[in-house]
């Protein structure tokens, strides 16, 4: 696939993408407080731009797997926002019709499979949907996100071998974003930096920096052509910062106010929004109303979602099996 | 007599132990420097210091089967899973390596190490974090399996099983770590293996274990208004079964409801009702029923959620039908 140019439309597309982004984690974060979003809720601000350079580098029919901070990707695969709200108040016209909510978003016709909530569950699942498209002779990659605290399971260390025996067309992405949960990145290993686990596999690998969307195309970029030509997996840690809590409940003793502050120096919004300042890319008026749009669309989400219905009790039996007439134990 | 809340109770239980004991340290996820992701291990990393009281990265499967290779080789681990879902990445340790060792080596090696943490629904979780595997390990031989339903049951328990010189499998509640009850100032430790008649009662016998049983209190309290008595059993231990207690009680009732927050299928509800018919078919003047949570994955949606739980409803429904009354 040939490398895209990164011009004004890309800059303009990135800072409404990843504004909006934003926009709709906080309206999730005042519903929570609300109690109309129930159980975890993780936020994925500060991480924008791993997702903005990514979707980028991504191709028709290529696939994206992650964690449970999985609200906003199948947006940028082109799901409709207001279905993922929907999914957080537990609503029928959900992503998964209520089933899943905040931490299993689903939308396998945009390429996005899950929305995964057991720590590292996700790492072998996306080697899986790669070894398909290999199978069926498919040009497409499988984009495998975890976390930094997610590589240290048993899960990625055996994928990660599989996947390089078998040249598997998956590129293994480490949002390292400092902690998993309470817990920093230093105090889970005595082997740092994180990318360097790909080299007991012999896996490429290197560090990306998270904050820059044209560092994240162009790495990218890269492993998945790097897969496309048939030369198997990369390991890219590609280094961030979550500006909110691990979920809703979390004091943040572990870190200081400082580092918080640090992050959010180098935020990816405003310094897209600087780019386009800078360069004359768009005016005052057009600017505002992209920020309007943002936030009529966050508006529309939320009033979609709130007009929504339950779903039916019935429902629960509803989508298990295949087999449309499974006998359930009824008692 | 004190005031303490679960998680406390979990607290101080641990953090006796601990002082009778050097040889028992403590091992999970944010155990240490974050107090446990429920507070149940407050304060144990400044009393005993970072060799006893270990944070770990998310590697489930590795930290559980080098706390039974330390098992093996004199020392007596805790492991606190973040919750019992997050065992299932470890099973392998659990089922093939603490349940197993003591048999397969001819008696020679004992594994004398606890897991613990919550299990069961904690609200809007969805499928893959509301799951109750009670019935999945009290099915391994080799395991004993403790369910406590409040403070008291949950000391005295919970300081016995670490005392113990098999694999106990010790089973919490997000919702149970805030309930508060009473316990003695002093050292007490209750026997693994024994029920508890919670309420005393003459028409219908319901077994319960865990946090659950608070929907038989529940029930049982409307029902006494309408002049129906229950007697309500805390089976606390699901392997060992306290069978006996069971028995007995139906003996005396001639009736029972089984009351489970798990999937029917292969349910502790389903082995109590095999016992009983087994061993006092002549004593029942009904069917036995059963309440579990409904036999589908658990939704996130409310009110999915609300219809796949046992609810007080239902409980009072199945106490009626056995007792053949509208
Ligand atoms: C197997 C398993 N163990 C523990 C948990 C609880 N848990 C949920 S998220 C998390 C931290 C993960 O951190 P990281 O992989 O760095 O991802 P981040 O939250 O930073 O995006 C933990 C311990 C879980 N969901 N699954
Ligand atoms: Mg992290």
């Amino acid at each position: 696939m040939a490398k895209k140019r990164i011009t004004k439309a890309t800059y303009l597309k990135w800072y409404e993408d990843m504004l909006f982004w934003r926009k709709f984690e906080d309206m999730a974060a005042a519903l929570y407080i609300q109690q109309k979003i129930r159980g975890f809720l993780h936020l994925y601000n500060g991480q924008e731009a791993i997702l903005a350079g990514s979707a980028y580098a991504m191709e028709e029919g290529d696939n994206m797997i992650t964690a449970y901070r999985n609200h906003v990707q199948p947006m940028a695969l082109g799901e409709d926002p207001r279905r993922i709200m929907a999914e957080l108040m537990g609503k029928v016209t959900g992503t998964s019709r209520g089933k899943g909510g905040s931490m299993h978003m689903f939308s396998p016709e945009k390429g996005f499979w899950g929305g995964h909530g057991i720590v590292g569950g996700q790492i072998p699942l996306g080697a899986g949907l790669a070894f398909a498209d290999q199978y069926l002779g498919r040009n497409n990659v499988t984009l495998t996100y975890m976390g930094d605290g997610a590589i240290r399971q048993g899960s990625w260390h055996e994928t990660a071998n599989l996947a390089m025996l078998w040249k598997l067309p998956v590129v293994f992405c480490v949002e390292n974003n400092g902690y998993a949960m309470g817990t920093s990145v230093e105090r889970t290993a005595g082997q740092t930096p994180i990318h360097k686990l790909g080299e007991g596999y012999d896996m490429p690998n290197r560090a990306v920096d998270g904050m820059d969307p044209i560092a994240v195309y162009d790495a990218v970029y890269e492993a998945a052509e790097r897969a496309r030509r048939g030369d198997g997996p990369t390991l890219l840690e590609i280094r961030t910062y979550r500006y909110k809590g691990h979920s809703m409940s979390d004091p943040q003793k572990y870190r200081t106010k400082e580092e918080v502050a640090e992050y959010q120096a180098k935020d990816p919004i405003t310094l897209c929004l600087n780019k386009i300042k800078e360069k004359n890319w768009a005016t005052e008026e057009e600017i505002t109303s992209i920020n309007q749009r943002v936030k009529d669309l966050v508006a529309e989400c939320v009033k979609f979602a709130e007009e929504s219905d339950f779903p039916d009790a019935s429902e629960l039996y509803q989508g298990i099996y295949a087999q449309e007439d499974y006998p359930f134990i009824k008692n | 007599m004190k005031t303490i809340q679960f998680r406390e109770a979990v607290c101080e239980a641990m953090t006796e132990e601990m002082r009778r004991d050097e040889n028992i340290f403590l091992m999970g996820e944010e155990v240490a420097e974050y107090n446990g992701a429920y507070k149940a291990s407050k304060g144990m990393l400044d009393e005993f210091g970072p060799k006893r009281v270990l944070d770990t990265p998310i590697a489930e499967l590795g930290f559980a089967g080098i706390s039974v290779g330390a098992a093996m080789n004199g020392l007596r681990p805790i492991v606190e899973f973040m919750t019992f879902n997050f065992s299932m990445v470890a099973i392998d340790q659990i089922i093939n390596n603490a349940a197993k060792m003591k048999q397969m080596s001819g008696g020679q090696i004992n594994v004398p190490i606890v897991f613990r943490g919550p299990t069961a629904s904690a609200g809007q979780l969805a499928a893959t974090h509301s799951q109750a595997f009670e019935s999945w390990y009290a099915n391994c031989p080799g395991l004993k399996v403790v369910v406590p339903s409040n403070p008291y049951d949950c000391k005295g328990l919970l300081k016995s099983a670490i005392r113990d010189n098999d694999p106990v499998i010790f089973m919490e509640s997000e919702q149970m770590y805030g309930d508060k009850g009473e316990v003695p100032e002093g050292e007490y430790l209750l026997p693994i293996g024994v029920a508890d008649i919670k309420r005393k009662g003459t028409d219908v016998t319901i077994v319960s274990f865990g946090k659950i049983i608070k929907v038989a209190y529940e029930a049982a309290d409307m029902l006494a208004k309408e002049g129906i008595s229950c007697e309500i059993i805390d089976l606390r231990t699901v392997r060992p079964i306290d069978y006996d207690t069971v028995i007995e009680s139906v003996k005396k009732t001639n009736r029972l409801v089984c009351l489970e927050e798990a999937w029917p299928l292969g349910s502790i509800a389903t082995e109590i009702t095999y016992k009983v018919q087994s061993e006092a078919f002549d004593y029942l003047d009904a069917p036995v029923k059963r309440i579990t949570t409904t036999d589908t994955p658990a939704p996130y949606s409310p009110t999915l959620l609300e219809a796949f739980l046992p609810q007080v409803g239902q409980v009072i429904d199945a106490v009626k039908s056995v007792m053949y009354v509208k």
